[in-house]
């Protein structure tokens, strides 16, 4: 069993502070290894193989919108956010030590791109598309990036953003209320 | 009408009106849809099972459009299943009923403002011949649902065309 700052150290220790860019320790619940988005698929490959962690389970992953960017109101009042970032959270568990951890990559919301994890723990697959799917992450090396909930022809429009508003019609179905 | 409780024993002979006997005849078996969304379909099941029991009223699940005569919407529509309900409910034969089980299907429910995904009511992709409100309703409700619907059979007119 190793706590969230070992691992963070032992992390630190392989990768250095271009990869492992920080810990954070505020939030109520879990420390969060903060990590760099195009090299989560190394670490994480690492946190599988290594024989002192062995974090053969991605319970989560998930994806959030930060909404730290510049609000900008149009003429027709609506909302906008500009600027800021994108997070896409890891939980990840060692069913053989028993120990868990948290790692977060954070991207522009402009230009989403983290590498996929989906090859070292196949659970991702199906939750990175839906990342992408609710928020418009582009993984990265993911062989079948396509939406799984939200219809094909849903167009480029990412519901779980929180600027997003819905559109007046959709195949002509009226959908506010 | 009066069918049995003469037992035949009148010279065999029945006098009705074509749009009676029709109407009777239609009401009397109505075949639903075996078509569950979300939620509600399970008190549907229920309403369906031997508790509740709605084979006495005729009502049997048929698990093909082509030979069903009524279509419960029994849950949330989305977006995405919209156009597949409508393609369920053109595929049925007329005379054809819709009836639109719950909160959401009636409106949107739960999610009328902040359901993205969240067709708000499935009356705006087919016609609904009877709302039933709740959420979800319980098997009494359905069952309420379908006798007025029953009753709007019993009073349709052949010159009129309802579906």
């Amino acid at each position: 069993m190793k706590t969230s700052e070992e691992i963070y150290n032992i992390l630190k220790e392989k990768f250095g502070e271009e990869v492992i860019l920080n810990f954070n320790t505020a939030e109520p619940i879990d420390a969060i290894i903060e990590v760099n988005p195009s090299k989560i698929n190394e670490v994480s490959k690492f946190l599988r193989d290594s024989e002192e962690l062995k974090f053969d389970t991605l319970m989560l992953l998930s994806g959030v919108d930060d909404a730290n960017g510049t609000k900008v109101k149009d003429e027709n009042e609506i909302e906008t956010i500009q600027g800021g970032t994108l997070s896409v959270y890891y939980h990840c568990h060692s069913m053989e030590i028993g120990h868990k951890v948290t790692l977060r990559v954070s991207t522009p919301r402009e230009n989403p791109q983290v590498q996929s994890v989906e090859r070292i723990w196949r659970a991702a697959d199906w939750h990175e598309r839906e990342a992408f799917d609710m928020f418009g992450i582009k993984f990265l090396n993911h062989h079948d990036l396509r939406r799984i909930l939200m219809p094909d022809d849903w167009g480029e429009r990412y519901p779980l953003r929180k600027d997003y508003v819905d559109p007046e019609y959709y195949n002509g179905i009226k959908i506010p209320y | 009408m009066g069918l049995l409780d003469k037992e035949f024993n009148d010279g065999n002979i029945v006098i009705t009106k074509t749009e009676d006997l029709l109407n009777w005849a239609r009401l009397s078996s109505l075949w639903q849809l075996s078509f569950g969304l979300a939620c509600c379909a399970i008190e549907m099941m229920a309403a369906s099972a031997s508790h509740y029991d709605l084979d006495r009223f005729g009502i049997i699940p048929r698990p093909t459009p082509r030979q069903a005569d009524v279509i419960i919407i029994s849950g949330t529509v989305t977006l995405k299943m919209a156009s597949r309900v409508k393609r369920l409910y053109e595929q049925m034969p007329d005379p054809k009923y819709v009836v639109s089980m719950g909160s959401c299907s009636n409106s949107g429910g739960p999610y009328w403002n902040y359901g993205y995904h969240v067709l708000k009511g499935v009356d705006r992709v087919i016609p609904v011949d009877v709302y039933v409100p709740g959420c979800p309703p319980r098997p009494e409700a359905l069952l309420e649902g379908l006798l007025k619907l029953q009753e709007k059979i019993r009073h349709e007119k052949l010159t009129k065309q309802t579906a």
